[in-house]
């Protein structure tokens, strides 16, 4: 295969797709491979980023501000600010014994394989591209979505954060006798 | 290849330059507006020894900041600590793209044929969402800033920043969702279209602008809730160990956010640019300057007013720091958690209400 030709055809949409992809996958291997738990912390962000930026690709303007608004905007300042208390700063070398890494090694290693094996014989849908509908990532079209042909696994979905979150409150309270920080 | 340049392209740029660089001067002004208001409010004169009225004082400033030494700790993370005031620069100017500033210009790109270039950099469909994912991003500049530089006081700063623009974000998220119901778009122009003629949201949402610009004040750190960078507990909070202009970077991120914000508050709230009596101010303008010129300048002064209306607010930001105390911290959470947040629920609940059953009633009376 000749690669001049190669990035000679690239479409823009293509050639984003492939330098985000690249990004995405360089900042989530990034996540594994930094040191600092508080680097890590932020290539994840940047990962959520990239994520982002296909949402956007896919035309699906509405997913992608959601991720960036609950995943990088809410869960991560949570994930930041827990490590910021933890103080991790040294890396814990010695709570890794040669046991542990072998045994992640194998899990991971096994992990992969089943991705690989999964993807391979996945019969991936096909798309007509005269009758897709390109407005279906836009706001209004979820909503209705959601809304009508989802609505009974939506408030199952609302049900199940409220208990969520109630179950956090109740997890958190202070009891009686309890000391106060 | 050849490039054509079409008009509308060009009028764009220049929107979107003339926005980038109103921001910028205003949050430059807005130090000087502060120092003056609080001279005011405190009996005394304030800057006024850099040119007349001491108008060039921000200049005098700015060449200050960048001739200090600009130092690194020795133990800090050192890409980190450049990484803090760069993102809170940022985020704090990315808001603007999606804040509606007037209506639009009109131009004949062929004869008869009339052209529209609103005066928005960006119109999405999602703006609120836009604004508010940004808004939830700018807590990283502080955090990053306040634990890269190695220092107890910064970091208590910072994870004071953190909880508090968590806390609050909830409550704001809670107060817009119901302008959302009354409008039925997400889309920021469309919110203040329907605001046309006097129908300003503040007459339906009273309750839900308190809650609002209470959270606008937490979010951009400002007093009473400037807990981050409480000096008398903190030092100086997150920005302790800053130096020369990236310090700098950090206090005009601030400046920026409250013009941003006072911007969203006068277009989610206050009507935007239109005003009483804008569709008489229109037909009187196109009567007299034919139809394109008379459009642009009730253009420009719908983009007046609507500039009035931040400044204002800019104003309020200020006249609020120099009249209230500063929260303790246990004060601010229950505030936020056990006040705002259970009152915005009950916002809306009330207008879902209203909009099931008042207005059917009101629209039958006036039948």
């Amino acid at each position: 295969m000749n690669f001049s030709n190669l990035f000679a055809n690239l479409t823009p949409s293509t050639s984003i797709f492939y330098a985000l992809s690249f990004l995405t996958i360089l900042c989530g291997l990034m996540v594994v491979l930094a040191k600092n738990p508080i680097h890590s912390v932020l290539y994840l962000i940047a990962t959520f980023f990239c994520l982002s930026g296909h949402y956007i690709l896919l035309n699906a303007q509405f997913l992608a501000a959601v991720n960036i608004i609950v995943y990088a905007g809410a869960i991560m300042v949570l994930f930041l600010f827990v490590i910021m208390f933890l103080n991790l700063k040294k890396e814990d070398e010695e709570s890794k014994t040669n046991l542990v890494k072998i045994a992640a090694m194998i899990v991971g290693g096994t992990l992969f394989l089943i991705f690989v094996a999964v993807l391979r014989k996945a019969q991936l849908g096909t798309y007509n591209p005269y009758s897709f509908d390109s407005q279906i990532g836009m706001v209004e079209s979820l909503g209705e979505i959601l809304y009508s042909d989802y609505l009974l696994p939506f408030e199952l979905v609302s049900i199940l954060f409220l208990v969520a979150m109630i179950g956090a409150v109740m997890l958190g309270r202070r009891e009686a006798g309890d000391r106060h920080f | 290849m050849t490039f054509t340049i079409d008009v509308a392209f060009i009028i764009k740029s220049i929107i979107i330059l003339v926005i980038f660089g109103i921001t910028l001067l205003v949050a430059m002004y807005s130090t000087y507006g502060e120092r003056k208001v609080a001279a005011f409010m405190q009996d005394r004169i304030g800057p006024n020894r850099a040119g007349p009225f001491g108008l060039l004082q921000p200049l005098a400033d700015a060449v200050k900041m960048f001739f200090k030494e600009d130092f690194i700790p020795a133990q800090s993370s050192k890409w980190l600590f450049i990484l803090g005031p760069c993102l809170s620069m940022l985020t704090a100017l990315m808001t603007s793209a999606v804040i509606p500033f007037g209506d639009s210009i009109k131009y004949e790109a062929a004869p008869g044929k009339i052209w529209d270039v609103p005066v928005q950099a960006i119109d999405v469909n999602i703006g609120i969402l836009y604004v508010f994912g940004v808004v939830s991003l700018g807590v990283y500049g502080i955090m990053v800033g306040g634990w890269a530089s190695n220092n107890k006081f910064s970091l208590l700063g910072a994870i004071r920043a953190a909880s508090q623009n968590i806390s609050y974000e909830i409550s704001m998220g809670l107060a817009i969702i119901a302008i959302l119901m009354m409008t039925g778009s997400l889309s920021i122009r469309h919110i203040v279209e329907q605001q046309h003629g006097g129908n300003w949201n503040i007459f339906y949402q009273p309750l839900g602008f308190i809650i609002f610009i209470t959270c606008a004040f937490a979010e951009c750190n400002r007093t009473p809730f400037d807990l981050p960078e409480c000096e008398t507990e903190l030092i100086g909070g997150y920005h302790t160990e800053y130096s020369s202009m990236k310090l700098g970077f950090y206090l005009f991120a601030e400046y920026i956010n409250m013009f941003v914000s006072s911007a969203m508050i006068s277009s989610l709230y206050f009507g935007g640019y239109n005003y009483p009596g804008m569709d008489w101010v229109q037909a009187q303008l196109i009567g007299s300057l034919g139809e394109i010129a008379g459009h642009n300048v009730a253009t420009l002064i719908g983009f007046l007013v609507f500039f009035g209306k931040s400044l204002f607010f800019v104003f309020f930001y200020m006249w609020v720091r120099w009249t209230l105390p500063r929260f303790r911290y246990d004060q601010l959470m229950n505030l936020g958690w056990k006040g705002l947040i259970p009152l915005a629920i009950v916002n809306i609940i009330l207008t879902g209400g209203a909009i099931l059953f008042l207005k059917p009633l009101v629209m039958s009376f006036l039948k």
